[in-house]
């Protein structure tokens, strides 16, 4: 398919720009744009057909089934886009004083005792922009509390399992924290020996995910907190997986002090094709000081954005955050209403009967009941037939399926992340245990098939050796090969 | 629950596969102690219908019929329709992040159109698929320059956006960075000055147009930080980018920004994206997700997330950045805006805002106001001086139906008199008459 900039034409326009009958003031020469940006000139129709034609080649959660472990691809409310374009909303200025913005800040407001009440914690921001933000944020948290207790050169480490996402690392060097890796034990919980010898007074914190990667709730999770806060350290939990636990077990129960909340996987901000998301984060009462600001607080009847916080660490995004995400969850949550709890039920219950209809066709590495999401290991189809995880995601694609994530977490060799979420119906979740059973077979009578997999999608398998090698990063206008031009071998 | 398709009769089949008597059961792992043994106290749940009329009733406590003229940083522009009905496509809408590039070449080839529109707008090699917003991208590039430098200072004009600083000095100490500010001399920078802080500094950064409004002198400010070996950081506004140059072509090192004036409706302040471009030789050094073109085994072109090496997911501690949840459905937002612009709609956006901003500045100073910096030319928003209390005067607009600026008081002491006003294409004579009317003297 040709790129927008292929189709272009001077001369053509999509939109016009009203023309007051005004003089325009004059930029300075040096100052002035000398050559004009060559994007492209479409007229409106042609522009729609070429989004619209790139969205047929695209597949979401409305096309199909899209099991992306870790990732909570559940369905999106379509009332949720509805609201959220109310002009109340959408034209609503961030500037605006308080008073004009009453319905905004009321319903952030609402939206704060809604986390507050499903994490178990004491106070909310929602100004982070995404789950790796939000961890961030609460590792600025952690440098803030203990700042204050003058002990900021003596705890530099943060504890993180193997099996974290790799958010967790890099927010803590980001943080300018150290990383001290913990290991898996052989039922998929933190080693807790291993733990015990690496949690002291140069101990910062924990990052946990739990239920973790794995999809394994950590049963030792209270000895876990006795560890971290008898060691006078503070416990971080990513709250990626918390579709598991909503109404269920609550983080701040099981210990922790700091959670982000993943808006746009427990509660359904549309993904995008990548963003936007929301990483709110809820603390303990003892953290709430060093919020970022503005904090969105409640007089009586009224709402008002909070600034003066001495102790807070300062501001990690823009205003009081991605409002319009707000807007979506916050419907998303009051259609459950406290039903929430039979949401992470139907997750759960889905992914144990995929788990009980694969685990013997696949490689379980923990022989457990899961939660909301399952690890499957395609070793031993590579082992007998040369099969990977890779080429099993592919074939996946010809049954008209997304592909689970696949090579996460990295303790499982040819993984398979499996992640239904509760939108799904039975028939669905069958017919794809139907598609990775087939695969099975297919890999001991036809690899080929499976190694040659995609076979009916816009494109077949890619090569990103060449894309990292050799960088085309933008369209090159004359200089740009076109459509097709390039033969490879075979 | 309607969004829900388990019937008793699925539940019961599924239990049975999988062993156990009950749902319940499936919980057996998490310890009796850290159980919710209750019913969560949330409000009750409500129909669709329910549901609307709950949010039209908080939207309706929210006022938005004013003629607006706030800008800072956030701007009403106009949003095309089509750009909604694009967005509004199930297939970008409800996907995720394309790790499958079989399954996603709608998003890949359009996130690669949009970095070519922003190496196009700032004269730039190469753009990642967009950051949160304005003010991250800011911190991004801090990190970006404090590897590409192995310097710790960074060096920020206080004429940029007070929120990008913010944001800038919140995440400068776990960066291992300080953060020193120059000051503006009658609502621009001196480029001397930034020259004298700019020794040892990793990074410049300076907006133009400035939080003022005001033009800076751009090239003089990346000369500034080039002798001095820093990396020159533009912060600059898309819709800016018809008339004024591009940051790459006066010697900037990156270019940064707010994505919002294109495409994206101000929605309270998110979410919105964050465009962050830079130079080729930094490439490597980049956060975020960038797609690159490449072939399939049958020798098609095809788009794929590529440099991955830079990312948390492989690289882990020693990662660019921590980010992966971006903000593409936004910047595809502002792709179709631009592509429906072309090269001469910007240019047209662009001039229409500046004559319409100075048609508010003849009509403001006519009605006893003064320009705050009347010396120097500025884009779409420019500072006036109110003669009293701006937040009064904000008030008194506001009873006329006129939402007048921002009052720079807020951020800047000694400008207390002083409103920020934007112009936007979609104010009009008339309300601009009625502006300078409300704010009269």
């Amino acid at each position: 398919m040709k790129l927008i900039y292929e189709k272009s034409q001077p001369g053509r326009r999509g939109i016009g720009i009203p023309k007051p009958d005004l003089p325009v003031p004059e930029v300075p020469a040096e100052l002035r744009r000398a050559e004009p940006p060559r994007l492209p000139e479409l007229a409106e129709p042609e522009v729609l057909r070429h989004f619209t034609e790139l969205s047929t080649r695209n597949f979401g959660i409305d096309t199909g089934f899209y099991p992306l472990g870790s990732c909570t691809m559940k369905y999106n409310p379509r009332i949720n886009e509805r609201v959220v374009g109310l002009p109340g909303f959408a034209a609503l200025h961030p500037l605006v004083d308080e008073e004009a913005a009453q319905g905004a800040l009321e319903l952030e407001w609402e939206l704060q005792e809604i986390l507050r009440e499903v994490t178990g914690l004491d106070a909310v921001s929602l100004q982070p922009a995404a789950g790796s933000q939000g961890e961030l944020t609460g590792l600025m948290l952690f440098r803030a509390y203990f700042a204050d207790r003058g002990e900021t050169e003596q705890r530099r480490k943060i504890v993180i399992p193997d099996t974290a996402h790799g958010t967790n690392p890099a927010s803590v060097t980001m943080a300018g924290y150290e990383l001290t890796p913990v290991k898996t034990d052989p039922r998929g919980n933190i080693d807790v020996d291993d733990l015990r010898g690496k949690v002291d007074e140069h101990t910062a914190g924990l990052m946990l995910t739990n239920p973790s990667t794995l999809g394994l709730f950590d049963e030792n999770i209270e000895e876990i907190r006795d560890i971290f806060h008898g060691a006078g350290a503070l416990m971080y939990y990513d709250g990626a997986n918390l579709n598991a636990v909503c109404g269920i077990s609550r983080p701040g129960d099981m210990g922790f002090d700091v959670v982000h909340i993943n808006l746009h996987k427990t509660f359904s901000q549309p993904h995008g094709g990548g963003g936007p998301g929301g990483g709110p984060i809820a603390v303990r009462a003892s953290l709430e000081q060093y919020l970022p600001v503005p904090v969105v607080a409640r007089e009586g009847d009224r709402f008002r954005l909070e600034y003066d916080r001495p102790k807070s660490i300062g501001k990690v995004r823009a205003f009081t955050g991605p409002f319009g995400v707000f807007v979506r969850s916050y419907a998303f949550m009051r259609a459950y209403g406290p039903g929430l709890r039979e949401m992470s039920e139907a997750a759960v219950l889905n992914a144990n009967y995929m788990l009980a209809r694969l685990k013997d066709a696949y490689d379980l590495p923990f022989d457990r009941l899961c939660m909301h999401e399952f690890v499957l290991s395609a070793r031993r189809l590579k082992r007998d037939h040369g099969i990977t995880a890779l080429d099993v995601a592919k074939r996946l694609m010809d049954y008209g399926f997304h592909p689970p994530t696949v090579y996460f977490p990295l303790v499982v060799p040819e993984a398979l992340m499996i992640e239904p979420t509760e939108s799904e119906a039975k028939e669905t979740l069958d017919a794809f245990c139907d598609a990775l059973l087939a695969i099975v077979r297919e890999a001991a009578e036809e690899p080929e098939t499976i190694r040659e997999a995609p076979h009916d999608r816009p494109v077949r398998r890619l090569d990103e050796v060449r894309a990292v090698k050799q960088p085309v990063l933008k369209y090159g206008f004359e200089h740009h090969p076109a459509p097709g031009a390039t033969s490879v071998a075979r | 629950m309607s969004y829900l398709s388990l019937t008793d009769a699925d539940r019961d089949a599924m239990l049975a596969t999988i062993g156990v008597a009950t749902v319940e059961e499936l919980f057996r792992d998490i310890p009796a102690g850290v159980r919710f043994p209750g019913e969560l106290d949330v409000p009750p749940a409500l129909t669709e219908a329910e549901l609307q009329r709950h949010l039209e009733e908080l939207a309706a406590k929210n006022t938005v019929d004013e003629i607006c003229f706030l800008g800072g940083g956030i701007y009403d522009h106009h949003v095309p329709a089509v750009v909604d009905a694009v967005l509004q496509r199930g297939e970008f809408l409800t996907a995720y992040t394309p790790y499958q590039p079989e399954m996603s070449q709608g998003v890949l080839q359009a996130v690669f159109e949009y970095q070519t529109a922003i190496c196009e707008l700032t004269g730039m090699d190469v753009s990642n698929a967009s950051g949160y917003d304005g003010t991250t991208v800011a911190a991004d590039a801090c990190y970006v320059a404090k590897h590409v430098t192995g310097r710790s200072r960074i060096v920020i004009t206080e004429a940029t956006n007070p929120q990008v600083r913010q944001v800038v000095k919140t995440y400068a100490p776990g960066f291992g960075l300080e953060v020193v500010e120059v000051p503006h001399e009658g609502g621009v920078t001196d480029p001397a000055a930034v020259r004298a802080a700019a020794q040892d500094g990793a990074a410049v950064i300076f907006q133009t147009p400035n939080f003022f409004g005001c033009l800076e002198e751009a090239p003089e400010l990346a000369a500034a930080a080039n002798d001095a070996g820093a990396m020159a950081v533009a912060h600059v506004d898309p819709i800016s980018l018809g008339v004024l140059e591009a940051p790459g072509n006066y010697g900037c090192a990156m270019a940064i920004g707010e994505g919002q004036p294109a495409g994206n409706a101000m929605s309270y302040g998110g979410p919105h994206y964050g465009f962050l471009a830079a130079r080729s030789e930094f490439i490597r050094r980049l956060p975020g997700r960038i797609v690159g073109e490449t072939v399939d085994v049958a020798g098609e072109r095809g788009y794929v997330l590529t440099l991955q090496t830079r990312e948390q997911h492989i690289r882990r501690e020693k990662a660019t950045s921590n980010i992966t949840t971006n903000q593409t459905l936004l910047a595809l937002a502002g792709l179709v805006h631009l592509s429906l612009l072309g090269p001469e709609g910007l240019r047209e956006l662009g001039e229409t805002c500046m004559a319409l901003a100075g048609y508010a500045k003849e009509r403001l100073v006519a009605a006893g106001l003064e320009l705050a910096f009347p010396e120097r030319p500025t884009f779409k928003e420019f500072a006036v001086r109110t003669g009293r209390n701006a937040r009064e005067a904000l008030a008194d607009a506001r009873a006329k139906r006129v939402y007048a600026g921002y009052p720079l008081g807020r951020d800047y002491p000694g400008l207390d008199d002083a409103l920020l006003v934007a112009v936007t294409e979609k104010r009009t004579i008339d309300e601009i008459d009625r502006l300078a009317e409300a704010l009269a003297r």
